[in-house]
């Protein structure tokens, strides 16, 4: 009975602030604006819209998986290293997350701008002199019409800018929940495999990776979720040209094209690709850790 | 039976300055069960894991059919363990865990025999290359020793429902499913009830002998460790203190802790007076003992089973009864002798308060040399004042202590 009782903040909690929300925004996913119901709201999605679905989950997609390339190896290092260093290390990684996250992004921004830090820096050491240098040469050479003009290379306002962004601000998710799960692995099963016969490599594809893959599931699942739905750093580092799927809600909320039906039904679509995404990865992931016996 | 296999050479291991095992000399002969006997804390675990190849001692080496194995890490060992946590794969299914080893291709000599028969893997690695078992091979053997734990039909099961000692079992199953030359087991029947326990120690003796493999076994418990093997290692303190088989280490104690730590013993101070003549309490009896200086100090140990008890007037010692404990077979009852408490196993009720007593075969008493454990052990009171008294006391004839003295205790 007490133990019910205390339970109830937590159910009008979740209720105010989770089961509200959601309901809010299938309401106004499923009516129009004199507020009778209508399907139209989906329906209206077609053409750009799809392509700015494709875009979000690709560049979701590519950012998830370096993140994940980056972040195992990482964590596995950390955890094996046994000292102070690696508290120092774990706070290295933290520390850009305490900064804000616009001026972390706006730092990209001038890093990668085409008269930013980098292209300057580019300039300075002659790379793009030596580039010209090289095309003018295969022009008289071969006769060709490669352009001897190049100031800058083309970084901020790509895809390739915006996947950086994405994996600059989601990498430590990525981390932090692999570290901590490679951390509690029990050394004893590492040395019963060795036990058993199995070199370093072995040890690492049938104990080590198995026992790690829960977070490594939750590690792409806190970095593709916030990164498919971001608009800030595709806002930033995108420009007009790299629509994402934030955005496209974004200004159905407090853009030009206001209409919070349409953006609900977004919301709404993206939301449900999402949990699909997410399902399945679940299920592989535990099928996996069978598959990963034989 | 007798050709060595595994030899630890002046062995010590220093944790942070704190010296675990102390200068360990120990060979294991092949198809031997062997026992690490000692109380917690003694080294045991740490002795097993420098043969595993766990941890590199701090000095000394390890040697194997001859050959230094010091840097030959664990997996091109061909010694098996049983953990003392089971270290069970989680992730795993038992049957998935009993093949773990199984499903690991191992080296094979040109000659083609396999890594665990024949005289690879030991540091000197030779031309060879990797063999895996067939999937039907593996399920054969996995089956077999399923059977033989008596976990069929368990198959499919998480290891985390299973119970303590289902756990164990297939510990056991699987380092055993790899036939290695030396299987290490380290308390493997520690969470087992004691009916399931005395079961488990005649399937791993039979096992043993079966197939011919070398046990190293750690307990802490003596009976087992009496019952099981065919050399018992005492340790203490990263020392060893005695080796030899079960009936020497029982009947022949090295020294008081040995005396004290197999079975249970009465430890009293003795004078060795001649061969085969020792003073206790101030009274000469015959024993069987010889070869120590005239008058030297010893320990004598007198089993609690070996005392016969007599009519007051006939004993050779008298004492008063203290307390008296129903075992089944046999009451023990706690003896005064002048402030010293023996240990009396007897048949006959003998009820509290009452004087009785001893008589002393001459192959009651074993001798041994005063060693650092003299004085620690083998008193059935609280080590308290008494000890002191007794150790310092110039023994009177018994018939003088008056009744007051009984009760201080
Ligand atoms: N890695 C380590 N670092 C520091 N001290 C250690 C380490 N491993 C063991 N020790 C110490 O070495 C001593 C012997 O430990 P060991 O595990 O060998 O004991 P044991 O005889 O197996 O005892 P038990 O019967 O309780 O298992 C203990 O005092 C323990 O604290
Ligand atoms: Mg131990």
């Amino acid at each position: 009975m007490k133990a019910k009782a205390f339970a109830y903040p937590y159910i009008f909690w979740m209720a105010l602030f989770v089961v509200a929300p959601i309901l809010i925004i299938v309401v106004y996913a499923f009516t129009s604006s004199t507020g009778s119901l209508t399907l139209d709201n989906f329906t209206s999605m077609g053409g750009s819209y799809l392509t700015v679905f494709g875009r979000s989950f690709l560049l979701a997609f590519i950012a998830t998986a370096i993140c994940l390339l980056i972040g195992y190896p990482v964590a596995h290092a950390l955890a094996k290293e046994k000292s102070r260093l690696q508290g120092m290390i774990v706070m290295i990684i933290m520390l850009p997350m305490w900064m804000n996250f616009l001026l972390r992004t706006y730092s990209w921004m001038s890093i990668l701008e085409n008269t930013g830090l980098l292209n300057r820096f580019f300039a300075a050491i002659g790379l793009f002199d030596l580039i010209n240098a090289i095309s003018g040469f295969i022009n008289n050479t071969f006769g060709t019409h490669l352009s001897t003009d190049l100031e800058y290379f083309e970084m901020i306002n790509t895809q390739g800018a915006v996947v950086l962004g994405m994996v600059y601000n989601y990498l430590p998710f990525m981390i932090l929940p692999i570290y901590s799960v490679i951390l509690k692995i029990d050394s004893s099963y590492l040395e019963a495999a060795r036990d058993l016969g199995a070199p370093p490599r072995t040890v690492f594809r049938k104990v080590v990776f198995p026992l790690s893959l829960s977070g490594v599931l939750s590690g792409i699942t806190m970095v593709f979720v916030p990164a498919v739905s971001t608009f800030v750093i595709s806002d930033l580092l995108g420009g007009a040209k790299i629509m994402l799927l934030g955005n496209l809600i974004q200004m159905q909320f407090l853009g030009g094209t206001y209409n919070p039906h349409l953006g609900s039904a977004i919301a709404l679509v993206m939301m449900i690709v999402v949990i699909i995404c997410m399902t399945i990865m679940n299920k592989f992931g535990a099928e996996e850790e069978q598959a990963v016996m034989f | 039976m007798s050709k060595e296999l595994i030899r630890l050479k002046d062995v010590s291991m220093t944790f942070d300055g704190d010296t675990v095992l102390d200068n360990m000399n120990i060979y294991f002969n092949d198809k031997e069960f062997l026992t690490l006997l000692g109380p917690s804390g003694c080294g045991k675990t740490t002795t097993l894991r420098i043969i595993g190849g766990f941890l590199v001692p701090t000095s000394g080496d390890v040697f194997f059919d001859g050959v230094r194995i010091n840097d030959v890490p664990p997996y091109l060992r061909q010694v098996n363990t049983v953990f003392q946590k089971y270290a069970l794969f989680p992730h795993l299914n038992v049957y998935d865990n009993v093949a773990f080893g199984l499903r690991i291709p191992k080296s094979v000599d040109e000659g083609g025999t396999d890594i665990n028969s024949e005289s690879s893997g030991r540091g000197k690695r030779k031309k060879s290359k990797k063999v895996k078992l067939s999937k039907d091979e593996i399920d054969q053997r996995v089956q077999e020793m399923l059977e033989v734990v008596s976990l069929k039909g368990f198959e499919k099961r998480t290891v985390s429902s299973l119970s303590g000692g289902q756990q164990q079992r297939v510990a056991i199953a699987r380092a055993l499913v790899n036939r290695p030359k030396v299987l290490l087991l380290d308390e493997p029947l520690g969470a087992l009830d004691m009916r399931l326990r005395k079961d488990m120690q005649q399937e791993l003796k039979r096992i043993q002998q079966q197939m011919g493999i070398t046990f190293i076994y750690v307990t802490h418990d003596q009976e087992e460790a009496l019952a099981m093997s065919d050399t018992v290692v005492v340790m203490n303190n990263g020392k060893i203190q005695q080796i030899g088989t079960p009936e020497d280490i029982y009947n022949e104690p090295k020294n008081a802790f040995v005396a004290d730590f197999i079975g249970e013993s009465n430890i009293v101070d003795g004078i060795m007076r001649a061969d085969r003549l020792v003073e206790i309490f101030g009274r000469q009896f015959q024993c069987v003992d010889s070869g120590f200086e005239k008058d030297e100090p010893v320990d004598v140990v007198i089993r609690p089973e070996d005392v016969d008890i007599v009519d007051v007037t006939q004993g050779a010692l008298t004492g008063l009864v203290t307390s008296v404990t129903f075992k089944g077979m046999h009451y023990d009852i706690i003896v005064d002798f002048k402030g010293f408490k023996w240990l009396i196993e007897t048949t006959d009720f003998c009820p509290v308060g009452s004087h009785i007593g001893i008589k002393l075969d001459p192959d009651s008493f074993h001798v041994m040399k005063k060693s650092e454990y003299s004085g620690m052990y083998g008193d059935y009171s609280s080590y308290s004042a008494e000890y002191d008294e007794i150790s310092d006391a110039e023994y009177q004839e018994e018939e003088s202590v008056d009744e007051e003295e009984y009760y201080e205790s």
